[in-house]
């Protein structure tokens, strides 16, 4: 077990807090998208794990002191844009033929 | 001092993360999701990400989480029914989580030991002037090619709810 | 000198008349047939004038390449014509007995259905027996070998609408493909060792090698060749497709069971001399082999009724006869009795055919008799035959046999004995068939004035004959039978042996006795011939009846087709049935396949489980998936 960070108010923060901090967001995103049944939820988790993909590209940037990950964070929001209409559009859909919005009768391709 | 104000956004972030998965009601998670963007954001002021930070107040609180919020309230489903599920798969799921959650952990901190830290205002690329500089330059061509990417994506949400033609 | 003429010319004949015969007239056909073996012997004739094989000369072979077949490496098969002394004799025998045969055929066929196929089918066997004696390698010699096969399956089953016609084909093909599997098995020995399958190559280097004293390569070669040529020439133990053979037309026994084709085993054994030579055990087993089919044959033919049949056992007999001379060194003597059986065995098959022709199908002995008078030239030829076949002094057949004779007294004495008394035994049953058949009272149902219906066992099918009564044969048909008495008589002044000198030494120092105790003995048989069946009838009875359990055992000529019935036939029918059709192909064939369906449907059927419909149940395999991953490569350290 490496040595807990000191905890000082001095202010320096070890960086591998964020990515820590990453983590946890990220994982709760998953249990977001596999244990919720509303579609609209499942959707925001996923918005929840991108966006904890976005503190790690910050924090890496922050690193290497290059604004390239600020970059790429910025197009991962235009697509999660994009993706969010798109996906919202389907899901509007899907409640017109079926009148739920629950996932588990989105199954068709059941055997 | 950036100690304490990251803890302090962080646990904002993680204690609205547990609220977007445990509520029931799809609007509570909706604005649990928006809190989580917002202390995320001032997360990225403290990086040295100013440009980043005003995105996703504007663009994915502002926009993305709007358009959230109004389908919410379009199809107004209420509340998620409750189901039962096998037993061993409630009790499973935390604690494959939270195991998930150590095992990164532990791999993160033995390749980044905690030899360094940060600091506000240390990084000072994170500007409108330089992130603009570099999109519109080296970055060209994906912004190009993102912005056709979400013509597409209008012109798919367009159809894909548009009024069935009888 | 265009050696390939001679057998093209029938093959020519056989393509014409098969694929336009139907829509020919007869004359057009029998022109064509016969026309085609006229020009091959004229051709054969010139070609042996110009190599000088009628003055002495052709002392070494000479040989044409065509092209090359096979090229493997350093293994070379091509396609060569050769002709040698040997090689003239054969050609001799074939195309003109086969001539004087075919110009019968027109005769003997004139009002059967299926005409033109006849001839064709004989057309083709004349290029497959040429091939066979011209090719210059043992492939070659395989390929004449496999055809005539195929020729005579073709023939004996040519009236193919009768079951026994189409069973004895089959049998006769099936029996000589047992003896193929020797041939073929020693063709690749010799391939093997000898690096090549051509015949001057291979005797070169077998001269250089020494006698083999015990069992070695070169005495499985021989033995393997010899499983082959007894297939092909009729002898213990694979003759039993001879008999049933007579199941065929008259001049198809004639010409393929008597003088050419059953012949072919004896030319590759000479052929082969150089071979045979330098492995005494091989030549042994030739010749023991030999004189027991001679013997066993001759007891066989002392009872049997069909006239065809005791000529078929007849062959059988004469064809053990040459194999003795192969056998024991006297390779002349051995190709001279082939010639002079040519003669007379053919003469004896087609004046049969005559007496069936003119009792409208009639082959029973016990119904036939007093003939003589109504069918004089037949009887007369048959006589000729009758006299060569027994030995008697200046005949052909008595010069043959009395080499043989005296190549197996100085081989093994004992040999001579058994042929003598087989030589005996030969005399007495022709002599008994010829008096059967031309003397005593007419034992049949034909009137004299109308002819009957009395079909025979060869299924002759002389439906709407219409001739009347017991006639003699037309011209057609008795002038080449009159040609073949005039050789079985005079032949034998065509000394082969002084012929052959070249290639084989001749055998010497034979004691004068023994010829004269042959002629003795042959003579015996005519006249005890004709007591039994001239003088006194009574006798042949009293002694059937006496002997009954030796006579029945004779009449069923030992049952030997009912012993390889039994042991090889049905437990192969009911091998093939019970285990390699219900076990083999039904259970574990289909079993496979269709087990491969079904293990098919089954795996689908477990990994469609995984194809659940729901989403989440997806995601949740995708993230336990890259858990695993990140858990083995995070204790792998790769990070």
């Amino acid at each position: 077990m490496p040595p807990l960070p000191q905890l000082s108010l001095s202010g320096v923060v070890p960086f591998n807090w964020y990515l820590i901090l990453s983590v946890i967001l990220f994982a709760l995103g998953v249990a977001g998208f596999l244990f919720r049944r509303n579609i609209i939820t499942v959707f925001m988790s996923i918005e929840l794990m991108l966006n904890a993909v976005n503190l790690t590209f910050i924090s890496f940037s922050y690193k290497m002191n290059q604004n390239d990950g600020h970059i790429f964070s910025f197009f991962v929001m235009v697509v999660a844009a994009a993706e969010a209409a798109v996906g919202l559009a389907i899901i509007l859909t899907v409640f017109k033929n079926r009148q739920t919005l629950e996932i588990d009768e989105v199954s068709s391709l059941k055997n | 001092m950036d100690a304490i104000l990251f803890l302090l956004f962080a646990g904002v972030a993680v204690l609205c993360g547990i609220n977007l998965v445990l509520q029931t009601h799809p609007i509570s998670s909706a604005l649990s999701l928006v809190g989580v963007m917002g202390a995320l954001a001032l997360i990225y002021l403290q990086l040295g990400g100013e440009f980043i930070a005003m995105a996703q107040l504007i663009v994915y609180a502002g926009a993305v989480m709007v358009l959230f919020v109004f389908v919410i309230m379009l199809l107004n489903e209420g509340k998620e029914r409750k189901v039962h599920r096998k037993l061993w798969v409630r009790w499973a799921g935390a604690p494959l989580l939270f195991a998930f959650v150590a095992m990164m952990s532990a791999i993160v901190v033995r390749i980044l030991p905690p030899s360094e830290g940060v600091t506000f205002g240390k990084m000072t690329q994170g500007t409108a002037q330089a992130v603009g500089t570099k999109l519109f330059t080296i970055y060209l061509l994906p912004f190009e090619v993102t912005s056709v990417l979400i013509l597409i994506a209008i012109i798919g949400a367009i159809v894909l709810a548009s009024k069935e033609v009888d | 000198m265009q050696l390939w003429l001679i057998p093209l010319l029938p093959l020519a004949g056989f393509l014409l008349n098969g694929v336009f015969g139907r829509k020919l007239s007869k004359p057009v056909v029998n022109a064509i047939a016969v026309g085609s073996v006229l020009l091959s012997f004229l051709w054969v004739l010139k070609t042996l004038n110009a190599l000088g094989a009628f003055s002495g000369g052709l002392e070494e072979a000479y040989k044409e390449h065509y092209f090359t077949w096979i090229q493997s490496g350093t293994f070379n098969i091509g396609v060569d014509f050769a002709v040698d002394r040997l090689t003239a004799i054969w050609l001799m025998i074939v195309t003109g007995v086969g001539l004087l045969i075919h110009i019968y055929a027109v005769g003997y066929m004139a009002h059967e259905s299926g005409y033109y196929r006849f001839f064709a089918y004989l057309n083709l066997f004349m290029f497959f027996m040429l091939v066979l004696v011209l090719g210059a390698n043992y492939l070659l010699l395989f390929v004449g070998w496999e055809g005539v096969g195929l020729c005579s399956y073709l023939l004996i089953g040519f009236y193919f609408l009768e079951k026994f016609a189409t069973d004895a084909g089959n049998k006769a093909f099936i029996v000589n493909r047992i003896g193929d599997f020797g041939f073929v098995l020693a063709v690749f020995l010799i391939g093997n060792h000898f690096k090549t399958l051509d015949f001057a190559s291979v005797f070169a280097q077998v001269k250089t090698m020494p006698v083999e004293a015990n069992i070695g390569w070169i005495t499985a070669i021989g033995l393997l060749l010899l499983l082959g040529a007894t297939g092909k020439s009729a002898q213990i133990p694979l003759y039993v497709w001879l008999p049933d053979a007579m199941a065929g037309p008259t001049p198809v026994s004639a010409l393929i069971h008597a003088a050419t084709m059953v012949t072919a085993g004896i030319y590759m054994i000479a052929r082969s001399a150089e071979l045979y030579l330098h492995s005494s055990m091989a030549l042994d087993v030739v010749a023991i082999i030999g004189i027991a089919t001679a013997f066993v044959a001759a007891t066989i033919g002392l009872c049997q009724t069909d006239i065809k049949k005791v000529f078929a056992y007849s062959t059988v007999s004469q064809l053990g006869y040459m194999f003795v001379g192969l056998g024991t060194g006297a390779f002349s003597a051995g190709v001279w009795h082939v010639m002079t059986h040519a003669f007379f065995k053919a003469l004896l098959f087609l004046g049969a055919g005559s007496v069936i022709h003119a009792l409208s199908g009639e082959q029973d002995l016990r119904k036939m008799g007093g003939l003589a008078k109504k069918i004089p030239i037949t009887c007369i030829v048959l006589f000729c035959a009758g006299v060569a076949i027994a030995g008697v002094p200046f005949t052909s057949g008595h010069y043959s046999k009395d080499a043989i004779l005296e190549a197996a007294y100085l081989h093994a004495p004992w040999m001579y004995w058994i042929g003598v008394v087989t030589a005996g035994m030969t005399a007495f049953y022709v002599f008994r068939a010829l008096f059967l058949c031309f003397f005593g009272e007419y034992r049949g149902d034909l009137q004299d004035s109308h002819g009957h219906d009395a079909h025979g066992h060869d299924a002759h099918g002389h439906d709407a004959h219409g001739h009347g009564g017991i006639h003699e044969s037309p011209p057609v048909m008795w002038i080449p039978l009159a040609i073949l008495a005039l050789l079985s008589l005079g032949g034998g002044f065509i000394n082969i042996p002084q012929y052959l000198e070249p290639m084989f030494k001749p055998v010497e120092g034979a004691p004068e006795w023994l010829g004269y105790i042959a002629i003795a003995v042959g003579l015996g048989g005519i006249g005890l011939a004709a007591l039994f069946y001239l003088v006194s009838p009574a006798i042949p009875e009293a002694l059937a009846s006496t002997f009954a359990t030796p006579y029945r055992w004779i009449l069923n000529k030992y049952f030997v087709d009912e012993f390889y019935d039994a042991t090889v036939v049905e437990p192969m029918i009911d091998g093939s049935r019970v285990f390699l059709w219900r076990v083999a192909d039904a259970r574990i064939v289909d079993g496979a396949v269709n087990g491969a369906g079904t293990v098919a449907r089954s795996v689908g059927s477990l990994l469609r489980l995984a194809q659940s419909g729901y989403i989440r149940n997806y995601a949740a395999w995708v993230v336990g998936g890259s858990i695993l991953v990140i858990a083995y490569m995070g204790l792998r350290g790769s990070f």
